[in-house]
């Protein structure tokens, strides 16, 4: 792990959302920070955050990190066949969910739980589909993780990596075509930038400028591989945009108020009709990359306590404290959300998990191939002792 | 008859370990680096982790990141890339992470290393191997469980080969590294620690306590192009590859048909001479895959069948396959053509 250019909190200018590309692609190579290791707030891009917001944000990074660890050890337990944890970077996801609008679209990856709890969804919902049980509404046909959304504004996750990133400039080039003022969000990881869907997301974006931010979620690695693979000989996963002549920007992702401002002003941007925004959030992955990984052959175990931008949860409490919310109201909120996951986990053990319980039935697996079930079909679910 | 119990090809030297398939495809990359310092090896978490699956473990600290290293994550680059090398003169031995995941490389592979040879008057060839591991029964849902052979046998200028237990896998990938054609290399990953018969409520029974798992320390080849008789019989001829010649064995000692079941290892060239040879014996024919059904790979075969042993039929030729729908997750048990519907197949074709 090397993190290039880290530039102090309040450091990094911040430009009207108007200004050309070619005008800001330092900000590509820099870091816009606004809270420094003290929880002290700096700088021209402190967001306009009520104390209730952030901690609606806290809120969302705790339960996303109780919800984690708890599908982990339904995994060990043998409940559900695989689990992945967005621990170290569950910022991200929760801050940006706050920003985008109702009628936006996320086109999110399988590391962005918190995006999806950002949104409100109950977690008995995304446990019901991690235990792939009656109750799950992908009707089992997905592996554990692979969410889909479509009233949060939550596209359906592809185990394919990056297929989403073209798609979430093609959705925003139809809500240009219609003149609705929405935008997307299409998030990506370090290593699947290297994709060439990738290639054709910031293609389109460039000739067509629809409404859409292209986030590159660099949590260091891609399984047991160095982020510095898939990047190359470039200095940051910013600077991608700038050959597409995109504006690029480089932001702390683990600093609630950095990724909410970086993210408004993207989204300002893109509504007042002045195309993409890239952006990378520097975060890291402090589990495993999931429940099949061992990461203990392949880096160092504390290699987190050194990432030098520390764990998102901890820097906003301790940002919270100097807004006068304790760190004993910050403690008891994170037990309410502990025990709130495990009664909504027993809840969801209790229709069923992989192995136990109320399953969703195999008709499922023929239902929804297409919008109506042709003869081919129709006769191989009669063979397999169905109606 | 050219189907062979034993697995053919050149005799392997030496004194034979006890390995997993897993074990038994890196033992044919070390043998092969060994042996050819033009031959590489990479893919995604491929260099110094090993591959998800361990398949290239020790290989970069044995012969160094030259020769083995990981790539950002681009099939396509992984495929094009090896398709350059090739060109320049390297064996290159690329691994897709999961066949579910080849498709971005698809173009490369379909329209360029296929064609190479045809297109360019035999100017240039494309000597690459792709590895990936494929099939069903781990929980892993429609991305990780597609047996996506059909895609590659339908393209003119590919070798298709798919491996049923260690020995062959070592065997036919040294023959794929030393084939100077393209060769789609597809590892059933449910057998990868063990004979897995679609049993799945049994534990596993490991390649340590299975025959098949003996595998010689050095170099040997087992042949592109030939089958392999899994078990002899007389009554029904069952083909089949991969997991499913363990599954087919299942069904067949449980339904006591006397079954040949004839593991065809490779797909494309197919051994025609041994299908036909032991048809025209049984005068029946079961075809079993875990693709999905329509287009599937036992079509082809299906037809293949009834053009070269029409008049030797005594009953329809019945296939066993996946359901046409994508591969489920909750589900996974009662989508996998376990033994039970193979059995099933198998009294359909007995009964006539
Ligand atoms: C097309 C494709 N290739 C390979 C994989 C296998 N795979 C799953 S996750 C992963 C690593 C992705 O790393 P990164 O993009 O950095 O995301 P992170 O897991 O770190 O969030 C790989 C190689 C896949 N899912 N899809
Ligand atoms: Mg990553």
């Amino acid at each position: 792990m090397t993190v290039a250019d880290l530039q102090p909190a309040g450091d990094a200018y911040r430009p009207p959302t108007d200004v050309a590309a070619r005008d800001i692609m330092d900000l590509a190579f820099g870091l816009i920070r606004v809270l420094d290791d003290e929880g002290m707030a700096h700088g021209p891009w402190i967001p306009n955050l009520s104390r209730d917001t952030l901690v609606e944000i806290l809120g969302t990074m705790f339960t996303t990190r109780a919800y984690d660890a708890r599908m982990m050890k339904a995994q060990r337990q043998g409940k559900t066949s695989f689990s992945m944890r967005s621990r170290g970077e569950e910022a991200i996801g929760a801050t940006t969910a706050k920003v985008m609008g109702p009628d936006d679209m996320c086109f999110p990856t399988y590391r962005q739980a918190s995006y999806l709890i950002g949104r409100g969804q109950d977690p008995l919902v995304m446990m019901n589909q991690v235990y792939g049980n009656a109750a799950d509404l992908n009707r089992g046909t997905q592996i554990s993780g692979m969410y889909t959304a479509a009233d949060l504004g939550f596209f359906s996750i592809s185990g394919n990596l990056a297929t989403q990133m073209p798609q979430a400039v093609g959705w925003a080039m139809a809500a240009k075509a219609k003149g609705e003022p929405t935008a997307a969000l299409g998030f990506v990881g370090d290593g699947s930038t290297a994709e060439g869907d990738m290639h054709a997301a910031l293609t389109f974006a460039s000739t067509y400028r629809p409404p859409v931010i292209l986030a590159i979620v660099n949590n260091q690695y891609a399984i047991s591989t160095d982020e510095e693979v898939a990047r190359g000989s470039a200095q940051t996963f910013a600077q991608r945009g700038i050959g597409y002549g995109l504006p690029s920007l480089r932001v702390d992702g683990n600093d609630v108020l950095a990724i909410h401002s970086a993210t408004s002003w993207a989204r300002d941007r893109a509504l007042d009709g002045h195309g993409p925004t890239v952006i990378e959030f520097v975060t890291y992955r402090a589990s495993a990359h999931s429940s099949s990984d061992d990461p203990t052959r392949y880096r160092p175990e504390d290699e987190f306590d050194e990432f030098p931008l520390g764990d998102p949860i901890k820097r906003l409490r301790l940002h919270l404290q100097h807004l006068g919310y304790t760190n004993d109201q910050a403690n008891e909120l994170d037990t309410t959300i502990r025990v709130m996951i495990e009664a909504k986990n027993d809840e969801a053990e209790a229709i069923g998990t992989i192995n136990t319980g109320e399953r969703p039935p195999l008709s499922k697996t023929f239902e929804l191939v297409y919008e109506t079930m042709p003869a081919h079909l129709v006769r191989q679910q009669k063979q397999a002792g169905l109606q | 008859m050219s189907a062979e119990t034993a697995a053919g090809g050149t005799p392997a030297p030496g004194t034979t370990v006890s390995m997993t398939m897993i074990e038994a495809i890196r033992s044919a990359h070390h043998v092969m680096m060994e042996r050819d310092e033009r031959v590489v090896a990479f893919g995604e978490d491929a260099g110094a982790f090993g591959g998800v699956f361990r398949c290239t473990e020790g290989l970069q600290e044995r012969f160094g990141e030259a020769r083995c290293f990981d790539t950002p994550i681009s099939e396509l680059g992984i495929v094009a890339t090896a398709i350059g090398m090739a060109v320049n003169g390297l064996r290159p031995v690329a691994e897709i992470q999961f066949a579910d995941y080849v498709y971005p490389g698809y173009d490369q592979i379909v329209s360029e290393a296929a064609r190479m040879r045809f297109r360019s008057a035999g100017d240039f060839t494309s000597p690459i191997v792709v590895r990936m591991p494929v099939g069903g029964g781990i929980y892993g849902g429609n991305t990780h469980s597609q047996s996506p052979e059909a895609l590659f046998t339908h393209v003119a200028g590919l070798i298709t080969m798919i491996p049923s237990n260690p020995y062959d896998a070592k065997g036919m990938l040294i023959s794929a590294i030393e084939c100077n054609d393209p060769v789609i290399f597809l590892e059933p990953k449910r057998v990868y620690n063990g004979p897995f018969d679609g049993d799945h409520d049994k534990p596993l029974v490991p390649w340590s306590k299975d025959p098949r798992g003996d595998v010689p320390e050095g170099h040997y080849t087992v042949p592109i192009g030939k089958a392999a008789v899994a078990r002899p019989g007389n009554d029904v001829t069952i083909l089949t590859y991969g997991t499913m010649v363990h599954v087919a064995m299942n069904a067949a000692e449980q339904a006591q048909v006397d079954a040949e079941i004839l593991d065809l290892r490779t797909l494309l060239p197919l051994d025609l001479e041994a299908i036909v040879a032991s048809v025209e014996k049984t005068g029946r024919c079961l075809v079993v895959h875990e693709a999905t059904r329509t287009s599937g790979f036992g079509a082809e075969l299906s037809a293949q069948v009834q053009e070269e042993c029409f008049y030797s039929l005594e009953a329809p030729i019945v296939r066993v396959a996946g359901w046409d729908t994508p591969y489920p997750y909750s589900q996974e048990w009662e989508y996998f053509p376990g033994p039970n519907r193979v059995l099933a197949g198998l009294r359909r074709v007995m009964e006539d």
